[in-house]
Order: C-alpha cells, then structure tokens, then sequence
C-alpha cells in the first residue's frame, strides 16, 4: 500500500473528481453495463466493463455524480483494467470491508485506500461505493 | 414578541443534541420537523393510558379514544377552516394526493381528458397523476411557468391552451423554492373552466394561515410530520360533497355499512368510508396535539418568523459572490442554492461535518432542473423554532467552512 498524507488522499481524489480519466462512453463493442443510482444523492452513473478470458480489458463509466462518487468510480476503473476476475472480487471485496471500519487487506487497494475516511460521513458510503457495487453485479452476474 | 428561547425549550432534539460531535443546527424542516415534548408526550399517552381500538367497542376506552380521535379532527378543521367531517385521516400528504387520484379521477377522467400539473411539482404530485392517466387513457399537460412561478396567468393561458383540463394539482408553496402560488384565483379560474383544483399543502399548512373555505379549492392535503406532528399521519380536507361522490381507495373494516353475499356494499358517509382497518391512533392523538401547540403560539407568527430568517438569510447570502441562490424572493422558509464550482451534495456533506443538516439534490422534484438550470441544489429550511444564531452559524460555514474534503480529512 503507497503511504499517503492526508493532503495526498486529498489531491488523488480531486485529481480524480476534476479530470476522471475513465469518464466516457465505451470505444467499441462487447461491454458489460450496469446503471446505477443513489437514493440519497445525485449520483446517476452507467458503469461499463469489457471481460475476456477471465480477465478485465477495460472499464470506464458516464454520468452525473458528486466529488466523492466520481472519483471513487474513476479510481476503481484504473485498477480494474489489467485484473482477473478473482483478483477484482477480491479488491471490491476489500474495499467494502474498509468503508465499513471492518479490517481489510490494504495491499490489493493501492489508490482506493484515499477513500478510508468515508465511514465519516457515512451518508456519502453509498457514493463511494457506487461504482465499486456496478463493477461487483457485472462480475459475479454477468450483468 | 416571538419568544424563540420558550419555543426551543418544548424540543428535546434541540436539548444539546450533537452531529459530528459539533452542536446540531437542523435546517431541514422542509422535509421533516421536530416534536415538542406535548406532542411526544400525548402520543405516549395513547399506549401507557388509553389504548383500544376506535369504533370497535363498548367500553370506556374505547369510547375515550373516539373521542380523541374527533378531536384531533375538530382541531384540524378549526386550523384550516373547514367542516369537521370534510377532514380525512391519511398516512400522509402521499396517501392524500393518491387517494385523489384513485378515489376522484380514476372514476371521472376519460380519455381526451387533461389533468394539469408543473414541472416544480414533489412527485407524490406528479406520479399519481401519471398512474390515473395510463388507466383512463387520460393525458398529464404542464403550465407554462413565468418566472420560476406557478401564476394565475399562467394557468388562464393554460385552459387557453388545452382543452378538457378536470382536475389541476400545485402545490401551494413548492417544496424546491418556496414559491407561493394565488390558490384562490387559481382555483377560481380552475372553476370558471369546470375543473378542480387540489392543492397540495405539504409546505404551507405548517407555516402559513390558510382558510380552505375561502380559497374555495376542492382538495387540500397535507403530513403531520412537516408540523411538529408524528409521522405516518396526515390528512386530505376535501369539499364534503365531493367527498361524498369519491370512491372508496381502501376497503375493510371500519367503513361500511353492510354488505352481503351478493357483493353488494354499503359505505358509511365521508370521512369514515375512507378510513378502513385500524387508525394509526397514536399518531392522530399527536397530530391533533400539534395542531393545537402550533395554534397556540399563532400560525401568523410562525410565518413572520419564517420570513424574517429568509430576509435575514438572503441579506448575508446576496453578497457573496460564490453563492448562487435560486429563489431570492420567494420568503417562505426556504432557500435553495449552490456554491459555485462545488456539488450540492459536497456541500451538503460539509454542512454535515460542522453539524448543519441540509438537504442536497432535487427534493423528490425531479423535473426541476429545466427551471433551475442545475441537476441539484442545496435547500436549507426553517421552522418555528430555527435561531438566528443558527442562521449566522450556516452562512458562515458557507462562506468560511473550507474545502469540501475537510469533511472527510478534518
């Protein structure tokens, strides 16, 4: 895990809310969509992700969200691409378990750990999770 | 003199109460409102001293909360000035509209006929209407706003424009920004033109005087909750004949007469033949304890103080430059705005890490963004018991409050 200053986590996540490299319609064909949106917040966001082979080519998502989702969903399409599908349930899986203050492996989550104070405002863990949920659905569903 | 002091006093959940271990400052009254002890205190009273069932026995407490119940009735009919049997008990203002819809327009409405609405409008005062008019074949058309607002112009052009509009629905203040609209003209042009009006009162009832016979609309609903009441009740007031003609929504015990093995069925006179099965009892003795703790301090009170804060508010807020407010002279308790460059519900969180409680996004009014030209504000709300100090609180975490991620970091 990259050891992070508070004013680093603070920077990655509005790089990522600023400029989400990820935000985009998919470039092609044989992508897997799911939408998704929060009952508490703004978030309306379709998440999309390209799986051959067991592993994950590309991921990348559209839509209208707040600081928190929009970088949470980019961060999460970086470290997806390049995965196996074992290997991303198992980040997600993670991820989860550090929104909830449970005790999570800190190795798999590289840049995502930016999101461990979520649980302080907990009313915005839906946001941070988002995307992270769309992503889980299509993997374990197929959707 | 408004005794703010004396006011806040009556609410344990201003007694010290924390958010993010900061001093809560609630301005989210739009959405709901806090008990005064009377109201937690009368509701309690039904399960330690009176509990039994209304209509239902022979016994004294039964007889005991009858007579509460038409109590609380009596009260909401004063407070509104309506007949006493022309109030219905509902779960809420959703159920009042729906039981509308299904009880009055489901029965009436045909195809070719138009129920007229805003894009401003909650959703219970759009889906409902939505529903009516895959059933019947109906059509749902829109009043053209003029500036933001709902005006009796507006409405004139709009029968001018279709024809066979039965019924229009607006809420009389609306629950993004605040805007009052001219019930009684409306309803009169409504009229003029042979369709109904139902004014949904979920904003006004709790902050404003109004006399339903006067404003001479046909329906007017209306939640406990938004009014220092419990949740779960609420009520339509309706023009007792056409209560009388309305169908029943739902069906059981408590609102009929006979019926046999023929199917045929008898219904007992309005309001009774809409309140089928169990009354939430409780509820009904706390909402008519409400009514009557916010008779006494005085509705027209309640609406100067409102309107004070407003003023106060928008004074401070108009001359900041990052503060975008969308609905600068509506005066009614609520102001929605966004901080420039920053998403509502970022804000919002902000608020929550200083203790602030505000409602970010569109407010179950999800065809707003075409009037504010934003896909979501932040709404703060007041109520009878909302400080200034709590205002000055606000404004300064708007304009000195930091970065949206000291919510997370700080």
């Amino acid at each position: 895990m990259p050891i992070l200053t508070n004013e680093m986590m603070r920077a990655v996540i509005m790089d990522h809310s600023s400029n989400p490299t990820n935000k985009h319609t998919p470039k092609g064909e044989g992508y897997h969509k799911v939408h998704m949106h929060s009952d508490n917040c703004i978030d309306d966001l379709d998440i999309y992700l390209k799986v051959e082979n067991d592993h994950i080519i590309d991921a990348c998502f559209e839509g209208v969200a707040c600081t928190i989702s929009l970088s949470s969903t980019d961060i999460m399409c970086d470290l997806m691409k390049g995965k196996t599908t074992k290997e991303a349930l198992y980040m997600i899986e993670q991820y989860q378990h550090m929104m909830h203050e449970e005790p999570f492996d800190d190795e798999v989550l590289d840049e995502a750990i930016v999101f461990v104070n979520t649980s302080k405002q907990a009313a915005r863990i839906r946001c941070a999770t988002i995307g992270w949920n769309a992503a889980n659905s299509i993997l374990k569903e197929g959707k | 003199m408004y005794d703010i002091d004396k006011v806040r006093r009556d609410f344990p959940m201003l007694d010290n109460k924390k958010m993010q271990n900061k001093p809560l400052i609630f301005l989210d009254n739009a959405s709901t409102t806090f008990k005064p002890q009377c109201v937690i205190d009368k509701m309690n009273e039904y399960y330690t001293e009176m509990t039994s069932n209304s209509h239902r026995g022979d016994y004294d407490l039964c007889y005991n909360i009858d007579v509460e119940v038409a109590k609380t009735r009596k009260e909401i009919a004063k407070f509104v000035n309506s007949e006493v049997n022309e109030v219905v008990f509902t779960s809420g203002d959703t159920e009042a509209i729906n039981l509308v819809a299904y009880g009055y327009a489901l029965d009436n409405l045909k195809k070719g006929d138009k129920i007229l609405i805003s894009i401003t409008e909650h959703a219970s005062n759009v889906l409902p209407w939505y529903r009516i008019c895959q059933l019947t074949g109906a059509e749902v058309v829109f009043v053209e706003l003029e500036n933001k607002r709902i005006t009796a112009n507006s409405v004139k052009n709009a029968f001018n424009k279709y024809s066979n509009i039965k019924l229009a629905a607006f809420a009389h203040v609306g629950n993004v920004l605040g805007y009052e609209i001219n019930a009684k003209e409306i309803a009169s042009i409504c009229h003029s033109h042979g369709a109904l009006l139902l004014l949904d009162g979920a904003q006004s009832v709790p902050h404003m005087p109004i006399d339903f016979k006067d404003l001479d609309v046909d329906f007017l609903t209306f939640s406990a909750h938004k009014m220092c009441g419990p949740t779960g009740i609420g009520c339509l007031v309706g023009k007792y004949d056409l209560l009388q003609k309305m169908s029943t929504f739902h069906l059981g015990g408590g609102m009929n007469v006979k019926f046999n093995k023929d199917m045929e069925l008898e219904v007992l006179d309005a309001p009774a033949k809409f309140e089928a099965g169990t009354l939430n009892l409780s509820a009904i003795m706390g909402f008519g304890e409400a009514v009557k703790y916010i008779s006494n301090i005085g509705i027209e009170n309640i609406h100067k103080h409102d309107q004070e804060l407003f003023d106060y508010a928008i004074s401070k807020l108009e001359k900041e430059d990052k503060i975008i407010i969308y609905n600068k002279d509506s005066r009614n308790g609520i102001i929605s705005f966004n901080i420039k460059g920053v998403f509502a519900q970022d804000e919002a969180t902000l608020l929550n890490s200083k203790g602030i409680a505000v409602r970010s996004g569109q407010h179950c009014a999800k065809m707003i963004d075409e009037v504010i030209g934003e896909p979501a504000t932040v709404r703060m709300s007041t109520y009878l018991y909302t400080s200034k100090e709590e205002v000055d609180a606000f404004i300064d975490a708007l304009i000195n409050g930091g970065d949206i991620l000291d919510a997370y970091f700080n």
